[in-house]
């Protein structure tokens, strides 16, 4: 049985001036030590899909279908049950680290909580498994910072208390949001290992949001690359990066700079992504794309592509007109 | 931290310097003078008066010896109760005025902030919206308005019952006597608490942090108590700083609907009867309260939030 898995995932947002969707009918699964990459444009539903996972969706959205998680639907399971796993079997490390510690609560006693809360160890003996903790995630002076708050840390040291905060519980699953973005290249590299170790020694099963292309192929073992709120491309991360499927994961990879592009003008796909409050019926990447036909007023099922992924396109054969471009 | 209070402290006798001098000036150039009255007084009579008071030096002697007098703890003497001074009016009425203000504050804290937490909490509910449209009704209705019907329920109506409450006068500070004039002072703080700490909390809920403390699995309850809710009662301290101030120096309109022997009634019968010292005295009490109560305002904010230093 996989370890997670999400099945028709929809959510919905209510705002003053119409339904925004934010996540269409979106499946995957999920297995024990398993790297999965989440990569797509801003505003492309990453980050909202996990929010609905953990119950975390602000007050105006809604999420339906079911997201299933050592026997427990996420979406149904009542408080208690899902508070029993969050921060337990399941953590998430949030995109906007400069906020999302507790402002007026010292950090170590942040972290405590968590295994108080899980584990029920005294207070002192929660407070020196997070120091601990902090240690492992090689922040100079443990002591000393787990005594600080929030404003007194660097956003650099924020983030790997997130992290830390995260594995305390040796969580089965990680959602890490863009774990790295913003920070300076030493951080990104140290925050990279750790995940990658606690994947390899914890077999911890990663999931690593990011818009660093690079980052997924360093550390993910499969990809998702997500548009407009669906999955429109799912595989082994080697095969998509040496032969993408889908047209905007081509776009994708050809809009990454690389070293040997020095001087050239960067691409960039032209085009706007889609309004999500009024979704066009077919294919959402097709006003952009450069390939449409017909058939893509209608919307093109995740399928199996050539190379032994999935592809939500109604052609097969874009690969190789693109290797006969290039 | 020490060197802050007192460095706050000496800020504050600058100050008050400034409050007393622009108020001794204002009350001397309002036109009339305490010896105007309905019934003329003779001219010999005034004359003395005037004299008495030394009301027919330079101004700029006058004030230089109200301010010595100051220094010495002397308000001066009262131009209308002329058995006593200014110092022993503010003696008699500030106490009473002081206790049922305290009261009177606590009582809106101990129900406001409660009604604005859960009303955040179940936003847009049924619970929610009776919660605003007591708070709305508690702003609207006037101090003398609730007065009086409080009175008319509990004075009068119920007057054979055992929950008749008297309903007026002072009876040297009985418990019943306190009970109607308190709600009455407090029902406009409860209302303005209510609705500060429900738009706050509402807002602290939707932030960053509050998530991550979901994320970790805590329950609901402390999620709320240890994460929201002291950054949520940062709005109501800046609040509750004047406020408090406001309502320690008494009610005008509370203490004469319910003829309650505070210090509210002398500043504006002060002011009418032009009773410059009687009015300076008050002013000053108040000017000093405030300034407190900000200095205390300051120091809570430490105690909310980590960031604030004193240095
Ligand atoms: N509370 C909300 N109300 C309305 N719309 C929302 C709300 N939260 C998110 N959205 C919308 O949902 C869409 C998906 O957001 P999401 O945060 O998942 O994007 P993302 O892919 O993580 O982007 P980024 O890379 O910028 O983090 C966005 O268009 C966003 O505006
Ligand atoms: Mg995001």
């Amino acid at each position: 049985m996989a370890l997670l898995d999400v099945r028709n995932l929809t959510v919905r947002f209510d705002t003053p001036d119409g339904e925004v969707q934010a996540v269409s009918d979106l499946s995957f699964t999920m297995e024990k030590g398993e790297c999965l990459g989440i990569v797509g444009e801003s505003g492309s539903g990453k980050s909202q899909t996990f929010m609905a996972a953990m119950g975390l969706l602000a007050d105006n959205g809604r999420a339906t279908g079911d997201v299933l998680f050592g026997g427990a639907n996420l979406l149904t399971a009542g408080e208690k049950q899902l508070n029993a796993i969050r921060g337990n079997k399941a953590a998430m490390v949030f995109q906007d680290h400069m906020t999302s510690l507790t402002p007026h609560m010292k950090v170590g006693r942040q972290m405590a909580e968590v295994l108080v809360r899980h584990r029920g160890l005294s207070a002192a003996a929660a407070r020196d498994a997070a120091i601990a903790m902090l240690k492992r995630v090689q922040i100079p002076d443990p002591e000393r910072r787990a005594a600080m708050y929030p404003h007194e840390l660097s956003g650099g040291l924020r983030q790997r208390v997130m992290i830390a905060m995260s594995l305390l519980c040796h969580p089965e699953l990680l959602i890490a949001d863009e774990p790295t973005t913003a920070l300076d290249v030493t951080v990104q590299a140290l925050i990279l290992d750790l995940i990658r170790e606690v994947k390899e020694q914890d077999r911890t099963s990663v999931i690593l949001i990011t818009h660093d292309l690079g980052v997924v192929a360093g550390l993910a073992d499969r990809v998702a690359v997500m548009y407009a709120g669906r999955i429109v491309e799912l595989g082994d991360v080697a095969q998509i990066f040496a032969a993408p499927q889908h047209p905007y994961t081509q776009g994708l990879l050809a809009c990454t700079p690389r070293l040997d592009d020095v001087g050239k003008v960067l691409k960039t796909i032209s085009g706007q992504p889609p309004n999500l409050q009024r979704l066009p019926p077919g294919c959402a990447f097709a006003p952009r794309c450069p390939f449409k036909i017909a058939a893509c007023a209608e919307r093109p099922p995740l399928r199996p592509a050539a190379g032994g992924g999935l592809k939500a396109c109604a052609r097969d054969d874009i690969a190789s007109i693109n290797r006969a471009a290039s | 931290m020490w060197s802050y209070l007192a460095r706050r402290v000496l800020i504050g006798i600058p100050t008050l310097w400034a409050i007393i001098t622009v108020c001794f000036f204002l009350m001397r150039l309002t036109p009339g003078g305490p010896f105007d009255s309905a019934a003329p007084v003779p001219p010999e009579i005034l004359a003395n008066l005037r004299a008495r008071y030394h009301l027919d030096d330079p101004l700029w002697q006058q004030y230089l010896s109200y301010l010595w007098n100051l220094l010495h703890w002397d308000f001066g003497p009262s131009f209308k109760y002329k058995d006593f001074t200014v110092t022993e009016l503010i003696a008699q009425g500030f106490p009473v005025s002081f206790q049922n203000g305290f009261a009177a504050i606590l009582l809106a804290m101990v129900i406001g902030i409660p009604m604005g937490i859960a009303a955040a909490l179940a936003q847009n509910t049924a619970r929610d919206y009776t919660v605003s449209g007591i708070a709305m009704t508690g702003i609207v209705i006037p101090n003398f308005v609730m007065g009086q019907l409080l009175i008319l329920i509990f004075g009068v109506w119920l007057k054979d019952t055992a929950v008749h409450l008297p309903a007026g006068g002072w009876n040297n500070g009985a418990f019943a006597n306190r009970i109607l004039p308190v709600i009455t002072l407090a029902l406009p703080f409860v209302a303005y608490l209510a609705r500060i700490t429900r738009g706050s909390m509402i807002e602290v809920m939707r932030a960053n942090y509050v998530r991550t403390a979901k994320a970790k699995g805590l329950p609901f309850r402390a999620v709320v108590i240890h994460h929201a809710l002291k950054s949520a009662l940062t709005p109501v301290v800046t609040f509750l700083g004047p406020a408090t101030a406001f309502i320690l120096t008494g009610s005008m309109v509370v203490e004469t609907i319910f003829q309650i022997p505070g210090i509210g009634r002398y500043f504006v019968q002060g002011a009418l009867n032009r009773d410059y010292t009687l009015v300076m005295g008050v002013t000053i009490l108040s000017a000093a309260i405030m300034i407190l109560m900000n200095l205390l305002v300051d120091l809570l904010y430490g105690v909310l939030d980590p960031k604030v230093r004193y240095d």
